[in-house]
């Protein structure tokens, strides 16, 4: 690139070559010891995971290279968290891109209503998914909650929510939600209003219907920041521990035993280090490979914004 | 741009209606319960319209709660504490790290920091509890769990990879031909980068401080793992007192408000940065 070498020239003939060399490498340090620092468990872990290792039976320690992972995928229960996973990842990005896209859509134009509506509906994504969860739990509680109420009101007088093994992954989808949609929607929104407007243009002095334009012109142009933030959603969505954990932590039963709740249990419920470990280089794998694609794509999108401002 | 039929409007005005009551509604019902007693609480239908108190808020602030089988200690205070002195410490400490590095990226390309930025950068996707686990058992020999440094420490992987690659993106937007300029004059690096680079990255290191306090601030899982009761923060605290509590639902409203409040007022007052971190550096308003 043109400006790397104009930098380069620069740099020689600048009065201090060494301490221009050294320059970057210190600068950057304290991010490579964070790095050493995240490093150094992702190996122990790794570690742990071929072995035997369950804190309540410390004698019985030992190295079984890939035992953990067999046992993991013969184990039906290890099959439910899988299942659970996926399934709660499919139905929160999916259900957000859509709702998210079509707040995005309606929000479209840059009024001052809005704007000002744009801000507001971020406000659910401010808030801790933990801390979401309580709220959901007091509004979801038998006595008084609001919502246990509402849903009286329109027959369904004894619906369980969170603690009935049926309702329980729609109680919590259904937090992720609102959790997250106003994740989507702000980066759609914004993706929605960079787009160019000569199509757009066009496309109205040809009097072309709108839902035409929409899946003709609108969509495909959108489709990278669509991706862009259904990977991202996907990624955090695959691992989601907070809104669970604190909702049900994994029950009622074994129902919302989704990958991470189920390695916190395993450690500390069940003490066995090796399996929890094995458990979470499985989750790992996945998210590797998603956010890897992440990356990419992100990548280019922030290229390609950077290109037209 | 489009044109706007009446049945349009209407639809339109219901359907965001609806979305606003969606999202909002939990928020308001929440801050209200905060200002009823139990009793209040406990009345069916619910009641729109009460007389507030503020006993709620009392109970948390003095510490202390009065049931009819006893007083009950409440420590909710101090993990509010907990909450400020680790977002602002975490989010501090990122910035003075992390600033320099983003320089170094942006600026000098090198393979060493191409690999960290990434590094970084896919590890902030990694399940936590992988690096977590394994983090506890070395922190209990190092001592540093259960203290304010260790996770401090810790809460470099939530920030600093947010502020490296935000704040990263703003100084690659920097002309380099200023800083060349500038440079010329007889001014040295360390000059040209706080009074060229840093004014200029301004808003991109707003963005990022912005989003990476919210972040600090709401993060549960770190001090569930890595510290007990004293140290630890809001999200983890307010649960705690839920368990505790049992019944006394005005005080967990209240809880609820006092622990959202703080990320709430944030975003309104910074919206702008917002808007702008969330949207990744993919789109500059």
């Amino acid at each position: 690139m043109a400006t790397e070498a104009m930098t380069g020239a620069v740099m020689d003939g600048s009065k201090r070559p060494l301490m221009r060399q050294v320059l970057p490498y210190l600068l950057s340090l304290p991010a490579l010891l964070v790095c050493i620092g995240i490093l150094i468990p992702f190996g122990t872990a790794i570690y742990y995971s071929l072995q035997r290792y369950n804190l309540a039976f410390p004698m019985t320690r030992g190295f079984i290279w890939f035992d953990n992972y067999t046992m993991l995928f013969t184990d039906p229960s290890f099959w439910h968290t899988v299942r659970v996973s996926l399934l709660y990842t499919l139905y929160t990005v999916g259900f957000e891109l859509l709702l998210g896209l079509g707040i995005a859509l309606l929000l479209q134009r840059r009024t001052l209503f809005n704007n000002i509506m744009s801000i507001l509906l971020l406000l659910p994504l401010m808030i801790a998914p933990a801390i979401a969860s309580l709220m959901w739990r007091l509004m979801t509680n038998p006595n008084f909650g609001v919502l246990s109420y509402l849903a009286g009101m329109v027959g369904f007088t004894d619906f369980r929510w969170a603690s009935a093994p049926s309702s329980a992954l729609f109680t919590v989808v259904l937090i992720d939600i609102w959790v997250y949609t106003p994740f989507m929607m702000v980066l759609l929104l914004a993706g929605l209003r960079a787009l160019p407007r000569q199509p757009f243009e066009a496309a109205e002095l040809d009097g072309v219907p709108q839902t035409f334009v929409f899946f003709r012109i609108t969509l495909p142009m959108l489709t990278p920041y669509i991706i862009t933030a259904s990977l991202f959603r996907m990624l955090e969505s695959i691992q989601q521990f907070d809104i669970i954990y604190a909702m049900t932590q994994g029950g009622p039963g074994n129902t919302l035993m989704v990958f991470q709740v189920t390695a916190y249990l395993e450690r500390y419920q069940y003490t066995n280090v090796g399996r929890s470990a094995a458990i979470l280089m499985v989750l790992w794998a996945i998210t590797f490979i998603l956010s890897n694609i992440f990356i990419k794509q992100w990548l280019r999108l922030r290229e390609k914004a950077r290109g037209i401002a | 741009m489009q044109r706007q039929t009446t049945l349009g409007r209407i639809v339109r005005g219901t359907l965001l209606t609806l979305v606003g009551m969606f999202f909002l509604f939990p928020i308001l019902w929440v801050f209200l319960m905060s200002f009823q007693t139990n009793q209040e609480i406990l009345r069916i239908p619910p009641s729109i319209f009460f007389e507030p108190t503020l006993q709620n808020y009392h109970a948390l602030i003095s510490g202390r709660l009065e049931t009819q089988t006893g007083t009950l200690e409440i420590r909710f205070m101090n993990n509010l504490m907990n909450s400020v002195i680790l977002a602002t410490s975490s989010v501090a400490l990122s910035l003075l790290l992390g600033i320099p590095a983003a320089y170094a990226f942006a600026r000098f390309k090198f393979r060493l920091g191409e690999d960290i930025a990434f590094t970084l950068l896919s590890f902030r996707f990694a399940p936590p509890l992988l690096v977590l686990l394994p983090l506890a058992i070395y922190f209990q020999q190092l001592g540093l769990i259960n203290t304010y440094s260790g996770l401090i420490w810790v809460y470099q992987l939530i920030t600093l990879p947010l502020i490296l690659w935000i704040v990263r993106g703003y100084f690659e937007d920097i002309s380099e031909d200023i800083e060349h300029a500038y440079r010329i004059d007889g001014n040295g690096w360390f000059k040209t980068f706080t009074h060229i680079a840093i004014p200029l990255a301004k808003p991109g290191i707003a963005a990022a401080t912005l989003l990476s306090f919210i972040f600090a601030w709401n993060n549960f899982v770190f001090a569930l793992i890595l510290a007990s009761a004293d140290k630890q923060p809001v999200t983890v605290g307010a649960l705690a007192f839920v368990t505790a509590s049992g019944i006394q639902y005005g005080q967990i409203a209240a809880s609820v408000v006092l622990s959202v409040t703080p990320t709430l007022a944030l975003a309104l007052y910074a919206q702008r940065y917002l808007v702008e971190g969330l949207s990744l550096g993919a789109v500059k308003g």
